[in-house]
């Protein structure tokens, strides 16, 4: 069974210059221990789509009607839509899902130290007393790769390296060992050496809590090294999904192409580096049709500006939402 | 590009005191022992991660910092600047000649001015132009180059994307018509779709106006793709310094083989066959005694513990500061 089912997940934030769609009708499910990569530009609304999954946006969040969001627990399926208040918000928020932030300096409390704040969240989620709270945070710290994790448990985010507060963000996310865990940009700010160390942290610890991770990324090399599967948004819309592999090697849509060429290549270094022409629109001027026409280098006719493209499968597991998909596969 | 330098240091370094209470002092040497030589009309990466210097040292090109130890020179070949001794009029003087492009477009660009008054801001500061025309003309001039078009130059730059943003950053440093610019970590705030755009720009920038540029960036792949020659950086100093096909095409440094191991790969099939660094970069107040990488090498001997590898360089201009890198090659070529 699958841990997470997202269907038609639509929202729309109210502001003061109109009705912003942030996320128009994505729809995924997530397997416990998989690992899902989210990729797409900011402004593409990766963040958004995890963060409803809590329902952490600001107020001003409308989510539509048919939007549907489903955990299921060991203890039952939880719709996460009809959940009210903060109270009823605990199963999930920090419960059965935990985030880990882009950046960690801004995610801890700055005059509170580390170990107060991984006990603060193991009293709440948890039936543990403050000793077997510090307890398991001490070996968490421990466990995620920090030396001398009792002198660390005392000491301030200040104090700490940015790998350091990095991997004592994960510890804290897994230490309530949530059943899924949303990782959003949670490398980007580290330099490549330490990137790699906690990428592969991130892998053994899945492995080892059979979690469900959805990996918000913008790095289609991140995402090469550490997913199951991917999923590429665009302007609030999900362009295409499938496995990483074939999505990687066998991209469909114009978008993900583009993502790739751009990607600097080690092993031809003459060879120039191609941008995804134009800019990301504004989300106040949503263009009609495809929403990525504006952009797009294959552009077939009207019917990428009038129409929006729907799913086509291309191979088992494999959709991309383009119209030249469609015209391919008619042939 | 040409042979004589443009930009030249020799023993460059930088030493910050750091007041740490009422009577305690310490100096943190964030760059030391630099020297380089930086062709003219050439495209110099400098990488390596935080902490390494590289930020300082292109700072120190500017004089944005002072320079403690050695010397670092400007020749164009019809001016000439000692870096380290410019003050008064002769350093707002060679802020004409040598500019910065920051990391942060979103920072770098104040809120409350139109873009055209950011573009024109280094004019009138300097003093360039006499008259407002002559003003909006090197202004409009400079923005065509950066594809930023006249209803662009009227907004305000909360109306602009990541990668518009840079542009008006790039066409600020450009409009005083330098022949040096500092380009620190310019495109690693930008989505990769956008990146690429920007670095093409850069470069073609400098082809037509054959400019100088030095680019520091901690993304070996994006240096890769954009610089002639490449120095790479640990802990305040050049640990391996080549032009980018050399280095690229056999690097030397265990710790520049470790940046290059450490990009994670397009294909899913080289998953855990990077080689890993262990531990961290160590803090410049506290620094290892002896090669400053033996902490994290993975190669380290005892003489790597005790004594700091001078920076050796070949006959072909490939120089590199490793006491084992010799046999290391060897072995590999085995």
């Amino acid at each position: 069974m699958s841990l997470l089912d997202v269907e038609n997940l639509t929202l729309q934030f109210r502001t003061d210059e109109g009705i912003i769609t942030a996320v128009d009708n994505v729809s995924f499910s997530l397997e416990p221990g998989e690992v899902m990569g989210l990729v797409g530009e900011s402004g593409s609304g990766k963040s958004v789509t995890a963060k409803s999954l809590m329902k952490l946006n600001p107020g001003n969040a409308i989510y539509s009607d048919d939007t549907k969001i489903t955990l299921h627990l060991d203890s039952g399926p939880v719709d996460v839509m009809s959940l009210r208040n903060a109270r009823e918000m605990e199963v999930v928020r920090g419960g059965a899902i935990s985030m880990i932030f882009q950046e960690p300096m801004a995610s801890f409390a700055p005059a509170i130290s580390i170990g107060k704040q991984m006990v603060e969240q193991l009293l709440v989620h948890s039936d543990m007393n403050k000793k077997q709270a510090r307890d398991l945070s001490i070996e968490m710290l421990d466990r995620v790769g920090i030396s001398d994790a009792s002198t660390r448990f005392n000491q301030y985010a200040f104090e700490l390296s940015g790998g350091m507060r990095q991997r004592a963000m994960i510890a804290m996310a897994l230490s309530t060992k949530p059943k899924l865990l949303i990782a959003d940009e949670p490398t980007t700010a580290l330099d490549v050496t330490i990137q790699a160390q906690v990428i592969d942290l991130m892998k053994d610890l899945v492995t080892e809590f059979n979690m469900g991770i959805i990996f918000i990324t913008h790095d289609l090399g991140v995402v090469a090294q550490t997913a199951d599967k991917v999923a590429v948004m665009y302007l609030g819309r999900m362009v295409e999904q499938g496995p990483v592999r074939e999505v990687i090697r066998h991209p469909h849509h114009p978008y993900t192409q583009g993502l790739i060429a751009a990607l600097p290549k080690l092993d031809d270094l003459e060879a120039p580096l191609v941008p995804v022409p134009g800019d990301i629109p504004s989300p106040l001027e949503r263009p009609p049709g495809c929403v990525f026409h504006t952009r797009c280098s294959k552009i077939i006719g009207d019917i990428c500006k009038t129409e929006i493209p729907q799913w086509v499968q291309t191979a088992e597991n494999h959709r991309a939402a383009c119209h030249l998909c469609k015209v391919g596969s008619g042939a | 590009m040409s042979d004589t330098p443009l930009i030249s240091t020799d023993g460059l370094s930088v030493t910050f005191r750091i007041n740490a209470g009422a009577f305690k002092k310490f100096d943190l040497k964030a760059v030391e022992g630099i020297s380089i030589d930086i062709p003219k009309g050439s495209f110099f990466g400098i990488v390596g991660e935080s902490g390494s210097g590289k930020t300082t040292l292109g700072r120190a090109l500017l004089k944005a910092v002072d320079i403690s130890e050695g010397t670092a020179t400007y020749d164009d070949g019809e001016v000439q600047y000692d870096i380290g001794s410019l003050s008064g009029a002769e350093l707002t003087e060679y802020r004409k000649h040598a500019q910065l492009i920051f990391q942060d477009p979103y920072a770098a660009l104040s809120p409350r001015m139109t873009v055209r008054d950011i573009i024109a801001e280094p004019l009138e500061v300097m003093k360039i132009t006499k008259t407002r025309t002559e003003t909006d003309e090197r202004v409009r001039e400079i923005a065509a180059k950066c594809r930023l078009n006249l209803e662009h130059l009227r907004r305000f730059p909360h109306a602009f994307s990541g990668g518009q943003r840079q542009r008006i950053s790039i066409a600020r440093a450009l409009v005083s018509g330098p022949k040096f610019i500092v380009a620190d970590e310019s495109v690693a705030a930008l989505d990769l779709s956008i990146q690429a755009d920007v670095l093409n720009l850069l470069k073609q920038i400098q082809a037509e106006m054959g400019l100088t540029f030095m680019f520091i960036s901690h993304d070996l792949s994006v240096v890769a793709h954009t610089c002639d020659h490449v120095a790479v950086m640990y802990l305040g100093r050049i640990v391996e310094s080549a032009t980018t096909r050399d280095l690229f095409a056999q690097p030397r440094h265990p710790y520049t083989k470790a940046l290059f191991s450490a990009i994670p790969s397009l294909d899913p099939d080289d998953r855990g066959k990077a080689q890993k660094l262990e531990g961290e970069i160590p803090s410049p107040t506290n620094q290892p005694p002896g090669c400053k990488f033996h902490t994290r090498c993975p190669y380290a001997i005892d003489i790597c513990k005790s004594a700091e590898p001078k920076l050796e360089k070949s006959p072909d201009g490939h120089a590199v500061s490793c006491h084992r890198w010799e046999e290391l090659l060897a072995e590999s070529a085995a």
